[in-house]
């Protein structure tokens, strides 16, 4: 298997678990907007599981999960239908879930991603079904050995939906990939919003070929399937090359400290005694499934900004690779839409991903009044990045910003005139005797280290390459 | 505008778990008539237990649908009644607060799971009482006790707020003295209530102007078969032949799917109980979990000390069937067997407007008489072929034997419950 460090191959398998970002809950008319509220405060007798209640079904949230289901080109299943997930656990106020067993809401479809090679990948959808999310513990005293532990039943109810792969992950770089595009896919049918605690959850199936799989569960985050699954991966290739065998077991990821650790042995297997919920009636959606439209997904749009903007394949796929930065680009696509691309993809995410803000923060007025100046050759590109770093930090503190006409004014930034460049140029030539000397001997860094000199007078304020010709006249020959 | 009536009954029979005294009322169609309302039926503000110790102190904080239209309608909701707790039971001994007794007969039981309902309205204490069916709750203490009760067509009534036993069984009905006075309170229960999607959108109204017009009856031989006491066979015999004397064409039929009918029964009640009360765990209901336990400990502790015996006996039955490896053998052959019930009654049907039989093979069980479950469970045997399939059915007396009343078991086609009560009328007028 594992021989001379060769890599041995991964099989993983991801069972996501997103809310669907509906008004009201899955079974009952509670608001699911309970983030910033207090405990319990967005519970009624069916949430909270209160004898004699019943769940009637939120027709939104089977149009979102439906959404879903053709955006994955899955088939949407003629009758699903649901079924009690019976287990006790104090944050499970019925003492079961309703979730969709033997008959969910659709079966087979795909998602494509790129490999770790670059190349397009089709990953297979095994089903996505739908179910209510449970309430919420609160441990008093700490996780380990709490001195009390309080109910809330804010989250209980919140629709979620369970979208379940093939085995067709080969590295934890794919796992990754795939979640990105899932929520890129989610976030442009306007089901899902990323950014609220806790709308994500991962469980991850991972094996060695040849070897036992194991589940690994509590991954919250994007980043987090790709570390716990890495520290999985070496784990179980450590254990294989010491002549260990992997026990097929489930496995919980402490996210603060990177790692999987055993959780549940195989005496304490759940069987969860799944039946037909007999108040709920069967769903029959297909006929309803081919009336509801999808919009534009990732795909489509990264292909209309190659074709409409020009845009580079690589800025496409970086721009829609998420639903906010590419409405922020097409806001801000105003005037040199090539420029603007680069400047989205290339600077703007990544000083904002060094700040930790979101692209939603910048005021797209502003960007564009920067893109403009920029554009008409009025700022270095130095310069403006210079300005939009003063712009960012001017909104993480205080969630406003100057224009960048003030902020090129106040640090004093703007493109520095003909004459003083002429000026600097003359005074660079009659004081670097030596480096001209070397110029003329054909010495090819020393014009490099001119134009450095004349940059270093203006302060930085000029084009590298108007300064470049600005010399090249002066040393020419004929002016001698 | 609001009026208080008072109600503090002596309860001789132990009809009652609880007794609201002074009782607010409105004005509408019911104008202050006292109802009585078995405790599983949430009541706000009102103390509602299931006859069970594990919900002492549950005090619903929001009201069943019949109670929201049973207070519009202008009744006045005076007490709760006993019952076997969570409904399982046919005699009311189960109750967790001390057995109901037969207003007929005080050696005797009242039948159950709704003896409270049907002892206060048989003892005179209250005009109007709700009870609630699963395999026969509402039927069996009618006929125990010499009243009439309907157990309406599934979907018919609301469920909401029932505190579920079975699900896919129980409906929610009228008992009362006379079969007018449950067509009353059909009229008012039957209002649609989106919160319950197994609920149909089919107003009740019945003439009760006492016409047979020609109907044809079923008497399946299934229903006079072993175990049928012959002396109660006679009396409803004798009710058949009134309704041949009145013109009816009376058919003989086969129900052979009636030999699977108990088993099918009690596979689907006791596995929709088993996951229905696992929420009586101690965090929200009762005496509360233990600080010092596990979770896991502390729900076990409070489950033992809250459950009877026999509600045990049943979560463990249920809980059993629906395990893995299991499943196939028990629930999935129970939903055949169940189809099977429901076929049957649906081909006797092509060729009857009604089946009629007896609602118990026996009369009331003196007290403590059976204490074998399995023995109690046949009895059962006559009322379940209706919940199985979702029908009709209502049980009216016929008779007597031995001063203990019998009752006639009328049942019909799906939400043909307004001709099993005009039928029902018919003969309690002319019988």
């Amino acid at each position: 298997m594992s021989r001379g460090g060769k890599l041995v191959n991964m099989i993983i398998g991801l069972e996501v678990h997103c809310q669907l970002d509906t008004k009201s809950k899955l079974f009952c008319g509670c608001s699911t907007d309970y983030r910033d509220d207090g405990p319990n405060t967005h519970s009624c007798p069916i949430c909270s599981g209160l004898p004699g209640s019943l769940p009637s079904i939120n027709k939104k949230a089977v149009e979102y999960a439906i959404r879903v289901a053709k955006s994955l080109k899955c088939e949407i299943c003629e009758e699903s239908e649901f079924s009690r997930k019976n287990y006790f656990y104090p944050d499970l106020p019925k003492g079961f879930q309703i979730t969709q067993y033997d008959h969910p809401l659709a079966l087979k479809g795909i998602l494509t991603i790129d490999d770790d090679e670059g190349l397009e990948k089709i990953v297979r959808i095994t089903r996505i079904h739908l179910e209510e999310d449970p309430g919420r513990l609160v441990h008093k005293g700490g996780v380990d050995r709490p001195k009390y532990t309080l109910v809330d039943y804010n989250r209980s109810g919140i629709p979620l939906i369970e979208i379940v792969t093939e085995p067709d992950l080969r590295s934890p770089q794919e796992a990754r990939r795939y979640l990105q595009k899932l929520r890129a896919t989610l976030e442009y049918l306007s089901v899902f919003d990323s950014e609220k605690e806790g709308s994500l959850r991962v469980d991850a199936n991972i094996s060695i070929e040849g070897s036992e799989r194991v589940e690994v569960k509590n991954i919250t985050s994007y980043k987090g399937v790709e570390k716990a699954l890495t520290f999985e991966y070496t784990r179980q290739k450590n254990a294989l090359r010491r002549g260990q065998k992997i026990i097929r077991e489930t496995r919980h990821f402490v996210e603060g400290r990177g790692v999987t650790t055993s959780s549940r042995s195989k005496e304490m297997e759940q069987d969860y005694r799944y039946f037909p919920e007999p108040d709920l009636l069967p769903l029959r959606v297909k006929e309803w499934s081919e009336k509801i439209s999808l919009p534009e997904l990732p795909d489509a749009r990264r292909e209309r900004f190659i074709e409409q903007y020009s845009c580079s394949p690589i800025h496409a796929k970086t721009l829609t690779g998420d639903l906010k930065v590419a409405e922020f680009y097409e806001k801000v696509a105003k005037i040199n839409p090539v420029l603007c691309a680069t400047w989205v993809a290339d600077t703007l995410l990544g000083e904002l991903y060094y700040r930790n803000m979101s692209v939603q923060a910048v005021p797209h007025e502003r960007f564009i009044e920067l893109i403009a100046i920029l554009d008409a050759g009025k700022i270095t590109e130095k310069s403006a990045v210079e300005v939009l770093r003063n712009l960012l930090d001017q909104i993480k503190d205080s969630g406003i910003c100057e224009s960048p006409n003030e902020c090129i004014v106040r640090l004093n930034l703007g493109k520095t005139g003909g004459d003083a460049i002429t000026k600097a140029v003359g005074e660079v030539i009659s004081e670097q005797k030596t480096a001209i000397k070397d110029l003329k001997n054909g010495k090819k860094g020393a014009m490099n280290f001119l134009v450095g000199q004349v940059m270093k007078k203006i302060r930085g304020r000029g084009d590298p390459q108007e300064i470049n010709l600005l010399l090249e006249q002066a040393l020419s020959p004929g002016d001698e | 505008m609001t009026k208080i009536t008072h109600f503090n009954p002596e309860d001789k029979f132990h009809a009652f778990l609880k007794t609201c005294g002074d009782t607010e009322y409105t004005t509408g169609p019911l104008n202050g008539e006292n109802i009585a309302i078995k405790d599983n039926i949430s009541t706000k503000g009102i103390e509602t237990t299931c006859g069970s110790r594990i919900l002492t102190g549950y005090i619903p904080p929001y009201d069943a649908h019949v109670i929201t239209l049973l207070k519009k309608a202008g009744a006045a909701i005076v007490g709760k009644t006993n019952m076997d707790e969570f409904g399982m039971g046919t005699t009311t001994e189960n109750s967790a607060f001390g057995p109901t007794l037969n207003p007929s007969n005080p050696d005797h039981v009242p039948g159950g799971s709704s003896g409270g309902s049907a002892a206060a309205v048989a003892a005179g204490i209250v005009p109007f009482a709700l009870g609630s069916d699963t395999g026969g709750s509402i039927r069996c203490p009618a006929s125990f006790c010499g009243i009439t009760g309907l157990k309406p067509s599934y979907g018919r009534v609301s469920r909401y707020g029932l505190i579920a036993y079975a699900n896919s069984l129980e409906q929610i009905g009228p008992m009362a003295k006379d079969v007018k006075s449950v067509s009353r309170l059909m009229e008012i229960i039957t209002e649609y209530d989106p919160r319950d999607p197994t609920m149909i959108n089919k107003p009740y109204h019945c003439r009760c102007d006492g016409e047979l017009n020609g109907i044809s009856v079923g008497v399946p031989e299934e229903f006079f078969g072993k175990g049928v006491d012959p002396s109660v066979a006679s009396v409803v015999w004798n009710a058949i032949k009134w309704f041949e004397g009145e013109g009816a064409e009376i058919i003989t039929c086969r129900m052979p799917s009636v030999e699977y009918a108990l088993a099918a029964y009690y596979v689907t009640c006791t596995c929709e109980a088993s996951s229905n009360l696992a929420r009586f765990d101690g965090v929200r209901y009762g005496p509360g979990a233990s600080l010092k336990l596990s979770w896991h400990d502390s729900f076990s502790e409070r489950r033992t000390e809250g459950f009877g015996t026999e509600v045990k006996r049943r979560i463990m039955l249920g809980t059993f069937a629906l395990s893995s490896g299991y499943y196939g053998k028990y629930y999935a052959k129970a939903q055949i067997a169940r189809e099977n019930v429901k076929n049957d009654c649906m081909r006797i049907f092509k060729d009857v407007d009604l089946i009629i039989g007896p609602t118990m093979p026996v009369v009331a069980f003196k007290l403590g008489e059976i204490s074998d479950p399995l023995q109690m469970y046949l009895t059962d045997i006559l009322t379940v072929p209706a919940n199985l399939a979702g029908l009709p059915a209502i049980s009216i007396p016929c008779g007597k034997v031995d001063g203990l009343p019998v009752g006639l078991q009328i049942i019909g086609k799906p939400f043909e419950d307004e001709r099993v009560v005009e039928t029902a009328y018919c003969y309690e007028q002319g019988g």
